[in-house]
């Protein structure tokens, strides 16, 4: 039996799909479409609603493959990966897409070890290869210094994990109600990896530390001279609705939390607007954020190298330019407020 | 405890140069070092050994020289190495690397602990870590920034998610990922660097390993490189330098038109 069909693989928490899941719609359905063949999304879950996962089919999927208990509640990667395989062997789809989070990242090499499926990471590109079908996955490495595209001539499924945010949610069309179906699988226990338990959970009060899922990041460098600063960075975030994010040396100097790290030993972002306040943009830090839609820079030196990749650059002190800038953002919030 | 570290020699990124001609990477003149994110692992499993005691083995595949790789690993507090080298595994994916190390790891025997880095910097996957896992139906822990506790028999972690922090507990043997927050990687000692000098590797290849040849090297990978490009860095912005009150003024208006602009207010 040949393979056919192109799979997203989406994510929820707490019972709500997360919106990297519609991201992978978009990527799917532009795909679906040149190969002429159906969209399907796998969700994986402990519990949801029916009408959220019907919200896969208002936005792209012509199928949902849903496997939803208690004891799937948390992500285990032993367990997601044997359903996974059990589906693929079921339906056989011949490209797979994660996203490159945490969970797409463990999962899609757990799952293509053991069924000699061609897999590449956080792809920024996919197309399909004409005459042949085949996926074409194109992805920076070597901290962001090549791209390079990959296909797998031969092995089926093609399987990628897609860097989030380098594309938009696909947008919700109410014509699709009713024009998908939604495949409820009962979970078998043979499948689930009981040797693996999640015995806590804690996150930093107040602190937002999904750098990846932010539509804004504003970063702060070792510039900023010291701890205190990051309040500066903090606030513009705050105005402009997103998240901090900061180098690697104020990090290693304890100014600041791990989670927050852009870069090369950090994460790697793709939001709309970064903005990078006393970086001056070692070949590390930009592997980490390269790919944003628009770039900012603040810094005094002028021959900084991050204004090399900026949109839009400020040369000055930050903590004359920030100030200013958080103060105009306030009253343009209280304007958009009344 | 019994602890084996996957690791890999990489170039130093921060010096890397494309051909322009060919959009290939230059190797000649580029130093060649432990990827930075392996430091973390090695370290966490020096630690590990200081505070109640363990063997740990660095195992690499890879070029003769990524011999460099593993005496500095040696150097730091590692006790022996492993070098997979030859022919056969040139042009390895992720499958076939995942594939071999499992391999190497089987060689090995009992064992109660992998520790690997996030990632590699150069091919910046982070596939093999769960892959080794994958082929040796180990569970597994992947970006874990704390080892809270281990007994003989389990190891309790704390793994960073885009939510927050994930506490695990799994039997031992696992397979462990670390990210950067777990430890800060020590240099070699001149003692370490005197040790490492005098232990012996042990070098395998196919001859001498239980391993299927047609899954190894580029034969053995499903995915194939079909070409490789430079991307062009430079954007060309507007910039606007800041000296006094009215310069100040001017900059933050034409920032605020450009977020306008851009459609982000």
């Amino acid at each position: 039996m040949s393979y056919q069909g192109v799979w997203t693989l989406a994510e929820a928490n707490d019972g709500e799909i997360k919106i990297v899941s519609y991201e992978l719609l978009t990527r799917g359905r532009e795909l679906a479409d040149k190969l002429r063949c159906e969209l399907a999304s796998v969700l994986i879950c402990g519990r949801i609603d029916e009408k959220d996962a019907e919200e896969l089919i208002l936005r792209g999927a012509d199928r949902v493959y849903l496997v939803s208990s208690p004891e799937l509640e948390h992500f285990v990667v032993g367990s997601y990966s044997n359903i996974l395989i059990d589906l693929i062997e079921r339906y056989r789809p011949e490209v797979i897409l994660s996203a490159a989070t945490t969970t797409g990242r463990t999962l899609m090499p757990h799952a293509a070890v053991k069924i000699k499926a061609g897999l590449t990471a956080d792809c920024t590109e996919l197309d399909i290869e004409e005459g042949t079908g085949n996926l074409l996955q194109t992805r920076p490495a070597i901290g962001g210094n090549i791209m390079a595209t990959i296909k797998t001539p031969e092995c089926r499924p093609q399987m990628a994990t897609v860097r989030p945010k380098s594309t938009r949610p696909a947008p919700r069309n109410e014509n699709r109600r009713g024009r998908g179906e939604i495949i409820r699988i009962e979970l078998a226990p043979a499948l689930l990896d009981r040797r693996v338990e999640r015995i806590g959970f804690r996150k930093n009060p107040g602190e937002d530390i999904n750098i990846q899922g932010a539509d804004v990041v504003v970063s702060g460098g070792r510039g900023l001279g010291k701890k205190e600063n990051f309040a500066l960075i903090r606030k513009m975030a705050e105005l402009l609705h997103g998240v901090v994010g900061a180098s690697r040396e104020t990090v290693d100097r304890g100014w600041i939390s791990y989670p927050h790290q852009v870069g090369l030993s950090g994460k790697t972002v793709t939001p709309k607007l970064y903005i990078a306040v006393g970086i001056s943009g070692a070949i590390q830090h930009l592997a980490g954020m390269k790919t944003a839609d628009i770039i900012v820079a603040i810094n005094k030196d002028p021959d900084a190298p991050i204004f090399r990749v900026a949109d839009f650059g400020i040369i000055g002190d930050f903590l004359e330019v920030v100030p200013q800038i958080n103060q105009s953002l306030a009253k343009e919030g209280e304007r958009s407020e009344v | 405890m019994k602890i084996i570290i996957p690791i890999k020699q990489v170039p130093e990124t921060s010096n890397v140069k494309i051909d322009e001609e060919t959009g290939t990477i230059v190797r000649e003149g580029v130093e060649s070092i432990v990827n930075p994110l392996d430091l973390y692992a090695i370290e966490a499993g020096i630690q590990l050994k200081e505070e109640r005691g363990a063997e740990i083995t660095v195992v690499s595949m890879g070029p003769p020289s990524a011999e460099k790789a593993l005496k500095e690993a040696i150097a730091m507090g590692c006790d022996d190495g492993i070098l997979i080298s030859g022919k056969e595994f040139a042009g390895s994916d992720t499958w076939a690397t995942s594939y071999t190390i499992s391999r190497a790891v089987k060689k090995l025997g009992k064992f109660d602990l992998i520790l690997t880095g996030e990632r590699a910097t150069d091919g910046e996957t982070g596939q093999v870590g769960p892959g080794i896992a994958s082929f040796l139906d180990l569970p597994v822990s992947t970006y874990t920034s704390r080892i809270v506790e281990v007994t003989e028999v389990s190891i309790v972690v704390e793994r960073l998610i885009e939510e927050g922090y994930e506490m695990l507990r799994m039997p031992l043997p696992a397979l462990v990922s670390v990210v950067k927050e777990i430890c800060f990687p020590r240099l070699p000692t001149l003692r370490g660097k005197q040790k490492a000098k005098k232990t012996e590797l042990a070098r395998w290849n196919a001859d001498n390993m239980d391993i299927e040849r047609s899954a190894l090297g580029l034969n053995g990978s499903p995915t194939r490189v079909v070409k490789i490009e430079t991307p062009k860095v430079t954007r060309s912005g507007e910039v606007v330098r800041v000296t006094d009150e009215e310069s100040l003024a001017d900059a933050v208006e034409r920032f605020l038109t450009f977020l306008r602009k851009k459609g982000i207010l």
